[in-house]
């Protein structure tokens, strides 16, 4: 194993600027930021428990757009696999997301940080599947797929 | 005052994500990778993010009640079942394959990249299917 590409320096300083909006979050409505809550709950139409997320959401999208502009760096993108792959990806994330009820935010900030046994459970669980799909995908099948 | 709020909180989680690189597929998929060339960052991203957490949460957790109302999380819960570890697989499965998880693909609708759109409208299909057919108290 070699370690390349490593940036630890805006890894965790940019991890500090996530978990400070994870407690806004919890500080304003004592909810848990886990993106693919917020996401899939949207759809609930609870009635007071919709417009944050949608706000949360766009704001997402916003600091996204304002952070690329600003540090172009950081507006590195190395693509997408095809577009079978990219429509299955979003497909199981979704399926799976709402199945294990929480995302690397959810299970892997805001749960591993409450001292949730299941976010443990989970986050083991889908960083290891995460790993084995790599393995599989790039030097197994040879990385041609993506 | 209050829409503010939670916009300027999601503006601070989608800078994280891309101050951190995690907007990138291919540092996600750097880190997934370990039998490659492996890019630990991905680990310094969640242990930032936990630490802070953990921290700011101990302070947010001496007030009686969130500000905007309702009430704190209650203490999680440790009992797993195979809907908790099936879901995760699937999830770790398409992580696997594109390099976004749900965070990195909201943030990235900023390109007005088809293919994010695509993702994301994919993954949406994918929640409410999953709570149309298992319910949805994930």
């Amino acid at each position: 194993m070699d370690i390349v590409n490593f940036t630890p320096v805006p890894a965790l300083l940019g991890g500090i600027v996530i978990g400070l909006s994870a407690v806004m979050v919890l500080y304003l409505n004592g909810r848990i930021a886990g993106i693919s809550g917020i996401v899939a709950r949207v759809f609930r139409r609870v009635p007071g428990d919709t417009a944050w997320r949608v706000l949360f959401l766009l704001g997402m999208v916003a600091g996204g757009a304002a952070t690329f502009a600003i540090a172009p760096q950081t507006a590195d993108f190395t693509g997408l696999p095809s577009w079978g792959f990219v429509l299955a990806a979003g497909f199981l994330v979704g399926v799976g997301t709402r199945l294990g009820g929480g995302c690397t935010s959810g299970h892997g900030v805001c749960g591993l940080a409450r001292g949730s046994g299941q976010s443990l459970v989970a986050v083991l669980t889908f960083m290891a599947a995460g790993m084995v799909t790599v393995y599989v995908v790039r030097h197994v099948l040879g990385g041609g797929v993506a | 005052m209050r829409a503010f709020a939670y916009l300027f909180a999601g503006a601070v989680f989608g800078c994280g994500l891309a101050i951190a690189g995690m907007t990138n597929p291919a540092k996600v998929l750097g880190f997934l990778d370990l039998t490659g060339q492996w890019d630990p960052s991905l680990a310094l991203v969640m242990g930032g993010a936990l630490t802070t957490y953990l921290l700011g949460g101990r302070v947010v957790l001496k007030r009686e009640a969130p500000v905007h109302g309702g009430s704190f999380p209650g203490k999680p819960s440790h009992e797993v079942d195979v809907r908790l570890v099936g879901g995760s697989a699937l999830f770790g499965i398409g992580w696997g394959l594109a390099g976004f998880c749900p965070g990195p693909a909201v943030t990235n609708l900023a390109r007005l990249d088809p293919m994010v759109f695509g993702f994301v409208g994919a993954m949406v299909a994918g929640m409410l299917l999953a709570q149309q057919l298992f319910g949805s108290d994930a």
